[in-house]
């Protein structure tokens, strides 16, 4: 398996740069994607997240982690941001944040949680909500790289109005299968009935152990907790199971 | 030069000083370690910092003392109960020390003159929330307080902030340390209240 290392000089990656808003776009009815415009960015590799931070006119400030969407694009950056209610941050990037303002952020940051070109073995990308951003991330890059390593995705997602990227995921990537899992309420057509993530689902559209896939578990904690534990009870072997925790509960 | 965020207006605690839950304050410095003091001279004392790839960056006594300073002032929070505020010390900020450094990292194993071990996420210890400390209130620090330099990363519990610091070892996978083998919490937030694996 291909683990080449992400190295990056700390001082370079801690600096924080101003970024501008140039564009916003509804993801979902409780999602916008943020496009930025960072001077100066490194680059970065699918999987890998910025820090935010955000001060208000008191000098009162706060920081959090938003994983990069857009495949590697010179100095723009895209960003998804799911509404958590009652949220501090969250609910100011989705609702108020317009295009002309500026953000401090800086990165990238994280260096296991990535996918990259290289890479030869199949993959299972195992997503919860928001989670499915630096997987997004990573179907992006494989585009963008011309790979075809296989990719079977699982998307975990309360109900249809949740669903992101859905332009882009209606029309689908050849080698790349996705599964919609609908916690709360599932489309007419559906199948399956709604119901958290289990072992048959994973089972069922994931990968047989013995393709040794890298898997790429991110969501909400305890989503990727069950997840992850789910695909070693399979037989996956833990190494090969790398997860992103968002914070925050359920679903 | 902060960015000002229109129209943020942010969810910030109550004014004053508060202690964490399950913390009373003291006034003076209670000393706890896991074993005898180890008494480690300057001219001896070297600290390194290991990347993943095995590469070492080492600093001795000189070098360190000569690199640009802070003199955070700081509240203390013990899992053993206590916390002690404003707290003033001497040190170099790990953002200075770890600037030049090439890693992938995301976590650190720290280990201590006398064998002590502990592990955070490097993070913890970016961003000004972290210092090699070698004076304490005008003082150079006590061998019984860590000196001639420990580590000091006080948003978390105190075992975290390693006395007698002697090398910093980059890891792309995290384990556990001295205290956090032995049942202690792997992270330590004393916000949280998070004093034993479990919590
Ligand atoms: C590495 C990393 C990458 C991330 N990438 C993304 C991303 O691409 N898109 C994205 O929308 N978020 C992402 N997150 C989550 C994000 O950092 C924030 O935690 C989230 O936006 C909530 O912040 P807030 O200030 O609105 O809520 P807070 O004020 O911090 O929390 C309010 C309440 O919501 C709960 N909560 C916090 N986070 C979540 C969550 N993720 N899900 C459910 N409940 C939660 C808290 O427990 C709390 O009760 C990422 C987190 C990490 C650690």
């Amino acid at each position: 398996m291909a683990r080449t290392a992400v190295s990056r000089r700390l001082g370079d990656r801690l600096r924080w740069r101003v970024a501008e808003v140039t564009e916003r776009r509804a993801e979902s009815a409780t999602a916008v994607t943020l496009v930025l415009e960072v001077p100066e960015w490194p680059g970065h590799l699918a999987g890998q997240h910025v820090d935010i931070r955000l001060t208000a006119e008191d000098g009162y400030s706060t920081q959090r982690s938003y994983s990069i969407a857009s495949a590697p694009d010179g100095t723009r950056l895209e960003l998804t941001v799911q509404r958590v209610v009652e949220g501090e941050v969250s609910p100011y990037l989705v609702d108020e944040l317009m295009p002309g303002d500026q953000l401090e952020l800086r990165g990238p940051v994280g260096g296991w949680f990535v996918w990259q070109p290289e890479q030869e073995e199949p993959v299972l990308l195992v997503a919860g909500g928001s989670g499915l951003v630096p997987l997004m991330c990573m179907i992006r890059s494989r585009r963008a790289a011309g790979s075809r390593v296989p990719f079977r995705v699982l998307y975990s997602l309360r109900s249809p109005a949740e669903l992101l990227y859905g332009p882009e995921i209606r029309q689908g990537t050849p080698g790349v299968d996705l599964t919609h899992i609908y916690t709360r309420e599932a489309p007419q057509q559906s199948a399956r009935p709604p119901g958290r993530i289990t072992p048959d689902d994973l089972a069922r559209h994931g990968w047989p152990p013995d393709f040794a896939p890298t898997c790429y578990v991110c969501g909400p904690t305890a989503f990727v907790e069950k997840a992850a534990a789910y695909l070693v009870l399979l037989g996956h072997d833990p190494e090969r199971v790398r997860t992103e925790r968002f914070g925050g509960g359920e679903d | 030069m902060a960015i000002i965020s229109r129209g943020f207006h942010g969810r910030r605690p109550p004014a004053g000083r508060k202690l964490p839950p399950g913390q009373y304050e003291t006034t003076g410095f209670p000393v706890l370690s896991a074993g005898p003091t180890p008494w480690i001279s300057t001219d001896k004392w070297e600290l390194s910092v290991t990347t993943e790839t095995g590469r070492r960056h080492s600093w001795d006594w000189a070098a360190l003392t000569k690199l640009p300073s802070e003199t955070p002032t700081v509240d203390l929070h013990c899992v053993t109960k206590w916390s002690k505020f404003g707290t003033r010390w001497q040190g170099v900020s790990l953002d200075v020390l770890l600037a030049d450094v090439e890693t992938a990292a995301e976590y650190v194993l720290v280990s201590s003159y006398g064998g002590y071990t502990t592990n955070l996420p490097l993070e913890d210890l970016l961003d000004g929330k972290a210092w090699i400390a070698y004076g304490y209130d005008g003082r150079p620090l006590a061998p019984e307080h860590g000196g001639p330099a420990r580590l000091l990363v006080p948003h978390l519990y105190l075992w975290k902030s390693a006395k007698w610091v002697h090398g910093l070892e980059l890891r792309e996978k995290d384990i556990p340390g001295f205290w956090e083998s032995a049942g202690y919490h792997n992270y330590g937030d004393p916000w949280q209240e998070q004093r034993y694996r479990g919590d």
